[in-house]
């Protein structure tokens, strides 16, 4: 992926990568001759299929440690756990949806490295992803 | 307006010079490796694995360095078939029985655990592959295999990983294909047996594996003839030592005529 300053017709430049945490990318381009920036911003899907190759947005300052990328996203259940209150309250849901349930907040707290679900996860993450009545 | 590849300016990202880092990368940790086998099937529940550890093992026993990458990342089995323990450290690989070194995603998998990968949760299925793919990229360029004679790589069901593995290695292995007897068996061997074909690898010969139980078919035979290539050998449903030690015999000899042959 380039980017082209169609005024200038220069290639823009790499300027700076950021990561927000929310799984979004954003990387800024700038080009060289009228000092122009753009913004690329990528979902957390396209964020995704970028890491899944192996790759850095902005190049590679140290090399690739051995199973790197396994090692940072394949998901163990070590470091993800309910607690009681949390648990007790899983259990209220009816069991024909209780395994999607569970899912969707287990993918939220993963997706933002929290390590232990409790109601007041619980609460945040109907808030965020619209799922109140669950 | 000028295209892609009218801009020549240096890319800060360096994409394409990471992606040829990886496979730089596999290229000199293989470099030790004497022969990759590919052991595959097109039909799932045919053996494969069972026939890698066992094959694998009767090599150790008659003196080869044996390592084997378990390809299978959704279903690893061959820790248990070798008896390593769950979560054993894969650098340096671990070691099983008779010496085999073995490196399986079922080392970074809790007991019981399926494979899954952090990331958004929505149309997993655009990255999911391309995340395998680089599993199975690591699993062949990070682990410290040292001098091997021989390096069995456990393929899943279905023709991704190896069209997966031709790509990271940039030259097709050698395939040792797995069928049962039945005709359905043969007549899912045969689509893959055709794509490494024409992906351009040597079929080295084909085991049948449950023979003589109720399992009735020619499918062996059908599909030695149909490509010109031996039956390797016939698995009954319950082999001794001695039926492994043959055919790793047999697989030693067919790998001295073809170095010969060069």
């Amino acid at each position: 992926m380039k980017f082209l300053c169609v005024e200038c017709d220069q290639q823009m430049a790499f300027a700076e990568r950021e990561l927000p945490g929310d799984g979004t990318l954003a990387a800024t381009f700038k080009c060289p001759k009228c000092g122009r920036v753009v913004a690329m911003l990528t979902n957390p899907m396209e964020t995704q299929l970028v890491s899944s190759l192996g790759v850095e947005i902005g190049g590679r300052t140290v090399p690739a440690e051995p199973f790197e990328m396994v090692r940072a996203n394949v998901v163990t259940t070590v470091g993800l756990s309910w607690s009681a209150d949390a648990q007790e309250r899983l259990s209220r849901v009816p069991s024909f949806v209780r395994g999607m349930v569970k899912k969707i907040y287990a993918d939220y707290a993963r997706e933002r490295g929290i390590t232990e679900i409790t109601p007041a996860i619980m609460d945040t993450a109907r808030a965020e992803l619209g799922l109140e009545g669950m | 307006m000028r295209t892609y590849h009218q801009l020549t300016d240096p890319d800060r990202s360096g994409l394409l010079d990471q992606i040829g880092a990886q496979r730089r990368r596999v290229a000199e940790r293989l470099a030790g490796v004497k022969r990759i086998v590919a052991v595959m099937s097109g039909k799932g529940g045919v053996g494969k694995s069972y026939v890698t550890a066992n094959v694998a093992r009767a090599l150790a026993r008659a003196g080869r360095s044996v390592g084997v990458l378990d390809a299978d990342l959704n279903g690893p089995t061959i820790p248990g078939l070798l008896q390593i323990a769950p979560n054993a450290p894969p650098h340096p690989p671990a070691v099983g029985l008779d010496g085999v070194k073995c490196i399986s995603m079922g080392q970074f998998l809790d007991a019981g655990a399926p494979l899954a990968f952090t990331g958004p949760a929505a149309e997993s299925f655009v990255w999911r592959g391309a995340m395998e793919a680089s599993a199975l990229r690591e699993f062949l360029g990070d682990v410290e295999w040292g001098d091997l004679d021989v390096l069995l790589l456990d393929l899943p069901p279905g023709m991704q990983r190896y069209v997966e593995l031709c790509d990271i290695l940039g030259n097709p292995p050698p395939v040792l294909t797995v069928t049962i007897p039945t005709p359905e068996s043969r007549d899912a061997v045969r689509r893959a047996m055709r794509a490494a074909v024409d992906h351009g690898s040597e079929v080295l010969g084909i085991v049948e594996n449950m023979v003589g139980g109720e399992l009735q078919g020619t499918a062996g035979d059908d599909l030695a003839s149909e490509f010109a290539t031996p039956v390797v050998a016939r698995i009954p449903w319950h082999p001794t030592p001695d039926t492994w030690d043959q055919l790793a015999a047999r697989l030693s000899g067919a790998q001295r005529t073809a170095d010969g042959a060069r």
